[in-house]
C-alpha cells in the first residue's frame, strides 16, 4: 500500500439553529482553511471527493451547489458519495493508490437543523419493509439500546439523539514526501476498511457488531497501543458495543474532542472522527489513534481507519537500525 | 472579456448597500419535498409473495441455506447471498403470534405511524420464523411491553399487499380474526399477485435563506436585479452565488444589474408541466447586459416562431402595486426590437 497521510483538518463552527448558511457558505472556508495551512494551491488537488445528502435540504443535487467553493472549473477530477464524508475519504484513498496523483481533498457536509430527521433517516431504509412505518433514527437504536441493555449492558435503553447540528469538515490527504513537505507530524493511514450488515435488520444480532469487528482486523486496530479513538457514536450505548468490537482497552479515551454527542453535523460527522483522531497526531498527543464512522440503522455499515506517526515502513526501517 | 454583454459590465453600477436586508430576512420559510403517488417499486417475486400474504392475513418466511427460515423474506440470503424463495416448499407459513426480541416506546406518534397513540416499535420473530420483522405493538403502556412478550398481528379490512396491512401487534397469542378485505374482490382469483408497493414521500423543512438569496431576493421586490462579482477574475453571477465556481474564493461585491440582454438560447414547450404557463410556452437564457452567467427565464409577448437566439430582450415586471418578495416579480422578458447580437459576442456564455 501507497502511505497516505491526513496532513490537514479543518470543521466548521457547528450550529445548533439554520442560520442561513448554504452548502458554499459551509465549505468554503475550510477548504480555504486546509489549503492555507498545508501551503497547497489549488492546481495540486489531483482528486476532490465529498459526502452529503440531498434529503437534508431537500433539494436534489443540492451537493453541487458546493462544488462553487473548490474552484471546478476548468473542470476538475471529481466525485460524491450520497453518504458521510467518512466515505468520500475512503474514495479518495482508494484513488490515491492507483499512484498517479500525490494530494486529494475531501469534504462533507451537512444541515441536520432544518429537516425532519426522523423522516429523511426513514427513507434510507428497506422501503418495502420498514420505510412505510417510518421508525427513524431513534426509534432504531432504542431497539439496539434495549437488546443491549436485555443482554447485561449498563446502558440506558431509552437513547436520546445527539443534537440535529449544521457543519462541515474538510481534509487534504497527501502521499509519501508530498505529506512531509506539507505537514511536520502527518498522520499516516496505516488501515483503513468499511464493512456492511444485511439490510434485514431482524435477520441481525444488535448485541454484536461483526462488519465493526471485522473492519477492524483489517485495518490493523490490534496489535498496538490505541491512544485516542474518535467514534461515530450518535448514541450513548453504541459506545460499550464499539470499544468491545475494536478491541480497545481501558487505556483508550474515547472521543476526546466531545464526539458526536456534543455536535452531530450529519454527512460530516464521520469525517470529523477522523479528523479528529488525525489532529490528535499532528499536535503531537497521540502516536496512534482510531477513527470510526458508521451508516444506517443500528451500526449497520462501519467504518475503520487507524492514524499513526510513522509509516509501516518507518517502522520497519527502524527495526533495520 | 471581449463581448458586448461584458463589456458593458464597467458600467453596470456597484451596490454598496449589502447589509441593508429586508426585515422580513429572518423569516423561517417552509419548504416541501413532495412526490405526489409517491414512489412506486417492483416488489419482484419474493417480496410480492410475502406482500400477497399479507393482503390474505397471512405471514410467511422463506427458508434459507441453513435451515433457519427468514421473515420477512427477502430474494438472497442475508449472510451467504443464495438465492431464496424460488422453490413452492422453501416458503413456510409462520406465526401469527410471535414473540417481542427487542422493543422501544413512542410517546409521541407521527400522523404517519401506524398508531395515533403511544406504542412501541419491536422487533418480533413470529412462531416458526428465526429472523424478526419491524412493527408496532399496541400495548397501551410503556410498563406492559416487556421483551419476551407474546403478540400477534391485527389486520386492517382495507388491505392492498402492504407492510401496513398489518394495523399492528397485540398482546397475547391471538389469533385476531382476520376481517374480510375491503373492496371485496369479486373472488379470490380475481386478485393478481402483489408486484408493486407505493411508498408515500412528503418532508417539510423549516429554512431561511441565506444572506446571498436574501439580498437578492429584497432586490427583486422592488424591481432590481442584484448579482455578485468574483473579486478574483471580476466575473458577475446573477442569480447571484455566494463563492465564484471558478476561483472557489468569496464573491460578495453587490452589483445592480439592468433587466436588459441577450437570449442566448431558448425551448419552445409543448408538454404541459403543472406550475408552468400554457402551451406552447418559451423558456430560455437570458445573458443580461454586465453578467457573466445567463439565467433561465420566460419569454413572451412574441410568437414562438419569432423568437431568435441573439435577440435582444427585456424583463416585463408585474405592477408595483403587486410586487412580492419573490422571483415571481420579474414575469418574463419579452423582445426590445434593438438589432440581434451576433453569436459571436456571447459564444462564450452559451
Amino acid at each position: 500500500m501507497r502511505d497516505v497521510a491526513v496532513v490537514a483538518f479543518a470543521q466548521s463552527e457547528h450550529s445548533f439553529s439554520d442560520l442561513g448558511w448554504t452548502e458554499a457558505d459551509l465549505v468554503m472556508p475550510l477548504v480555504n482553511e486546509v489549503l492555507s495551512v498545508t501551503g497547497m494551491d489549488r492546481s495540486e488537488i489531483g482528486f476532490t471527493c465529498s459526502g452529503s445528502n440531498d434529503y437534508l435540504v431537500g433539494t436534489p443535487f443540492s451537493f453541487v451547489a458546493a462544488l462553487d467553493t473548490i474552484g471546478a472549473w476548468p473542470p476538475i477530477a471529481e466525485s460524491h458519495v450520497e453518504q458521510d464524508g467518512a466515505w468520500a475519504l475512503y474514495e479518495a484513498w482508494v484513488r490515491m493508490q492507483h499512484g498517479d496523483i500525490d494530494a486529494a481533498l475531501v469534504y462533507g457536509f451537512g444541515k441536520g437543523t432544518i429537516g425532519d430527521q426522523v423522516g429523511i433517516s426513514s427513507l434510507s431504509y428497506d422501503p418495502y419493509y420498514l420505510a412505510p412505518l417510518v421508525p427513524g433514527h431513534i426509534a432504531m437504536a432504542g431497539l439496539q439500546a434495549r437488546a443491549l441493555k436485555d443482554a447485561g449492558f449498563d446502558v440506558d435503553p431509552d437513547p436520546t439523539p445527539p443534537p440535529a447540528t449544521d457543519g462541515a469538515a474538510a481534509v487534504i490527504l497527501a502521499a509519501g514526501e508530498v505529506a512531509r513537505r506539507v505537514c511536520s507530524r502527518p498522520a499516516w493511514i496505516t488501515g483503513l476498511d468499511h464493512r456492511i450488515e444485511p439490510h434485514a435488520i431482524g435477520s441481525r444480532d444488535l448485541t454484536h457488531s461483526p462488519s465493526t469487528r471485522e473492519a477492524a482486523a483489517r485495518a490493523g486496530v490490534r496489535p498496538g497501543v490505541v491512544d485516542f479513538a474518535e467514534l461515530h457514536t450518535r448514541f450513548e450505548h453504541e459506545e460499550v458495543l464499539l470499544r468491545r468490537e475494536l478491541g480497545l482497552d481501558e487505556k483508550t479515551v474515547v472521543n476526546p474532542s466531545g464526539g458526536p454527542r456534543k455536535a452531530d453535523p450529519i454527512m460530516a460527522t464521520g469525517l470529523i472522527r477522523i479528523g479528529e483522531a488525525a489532529a490528535r497526531i499532528h499536535d503531537g498527543s497521540a502516536q496512534r489513534a482510531v477513527a470510526h464512522a458508521a451508516s444506517g440503522p443500528c451500526l449497520q455499515h462501519n467504518l475503520v481507519c487507524v492514524l499513526a506517526a510513522d509509516t509501516a515502513s518507518d517502522l520497519v526501517s527502524e527495526g533495520e537500525r | 472579456m471581449t463581448t458586448q454583454a461584458s463589456s458593458s459590465s464597467q458600467a453596470a453600477q456597484t451596490s454598496a448597500s449589502r447589509a441593508s436586508a429586508s426585515q422580513t430576512s429572518d423569516e423561517r420559510v417552509v419548504h416541501v419535498l413532495e412526490f405526489p403517488g409517491g414512489y412506486t417499486r417492483s416488489t419482484g417475486p419474493v417480496i410480492g409473495r410475502f406482500l400477497t400474504g399479507l393482503r390474505s392475513g397471512r405471514l410467511f418466511g422463506v427458508r434459507m441455506p441453513d435451515g433457519r427460515v427468514l421473515v420477512p423474506p427477502t430474494e438472497y440470503d442475508p449472510q451467504t447471498a443464495a438465492a431464496l424463495g424460488t422453490a413452492d416448499e422453501d416458503w413456510v407459513e409462520v406465526g401469527p403470534a410471535g414473540t417481542v426480541t427487542t422493543w422501544t416506546w413512542v410517546d409521541d406518534p407521527r400522523p404517519d405511524h401506524p398508531l395515533d397513540r403511544p406504542f412501541a416499535w419491536a422487533l418480533i420473530r413470529p412462531d416458526g420464523a428465526d429472523t424478526a420483522l419491524l412493527h408496532a405493538v399496541d400495548s397501551g403502556s410503556k410498563a406492559a411491553m416487556a421483551t419476551g412478550m407474546r403478540v400477534h398481528p391485527t389486520w386492517r379490512a382495507e388491505r392492498t399487499g402492504a407492510v401496513k396491512d398489518i394495523a399492528c401487534f397485540a398482546p397475547g397469542e391471538g389469533p385476531a380474526e382476520v376481517p374480510a378485505l375491503v373492496p371485496a374482490p369479486d373472488g379470490e382469483a380475481e386478485l393478481e399477485p402483489v408486484s408493486m408497493v407505493t411508498l408515500p414521500h412528503r418532508l417539510e423543512y423549516r429554512l431561511r435563506g441565506g444572506t446571498v438569496w436574501n439580498h437578492f431576493i429584497d432586490g427583486m421586490a422592488v424591481g432590481q436585479i442584484r448579482g455578485t462579482r468574483c473579486a478574483k477574475c471580476g466575473k458577475v453571477f446573477v442569480p447571484p452565488r455566494g463563492a465564484c465556481p471558478g476561483d472557489g474564493v468569496p464573491a460578495t461585491e453587490w452589483v445592480d444589474l439592468p433587466d436588459t440582454g441577450v437570449l442566448t438560447t431558448f425551448a419552445v414547450n409543448n408538454v404541459p408541466a403543472a406550475g408552468a404557463p400554457e402551451v406552447p410556452f418559451i423558456s430560455g437564457y437570458v445573458l443580461l447586459d454586465g453578467a457573466d452567467i445567463a439565467m433561465l427565464a420566460l419569454v413572451s409577448d412574441v410568437p414562438w416562431q419569432e423568437v431568435r437566439i441573439g435577440m435582444r430582450v427585456r424583463g416585463v415586471w408585474v405592477p408595483d402595486a403587486e410586487r412580492t418578495r419573490s422571483v415571481k416579480n420579474l414575469k418574463w422578458f419579452a423582445p426590445t426590437g434593438e438589432p440581434d447580437v451576433p453569436f459571436e459576442q456571447f459564444e462564450e456564455y452559451v
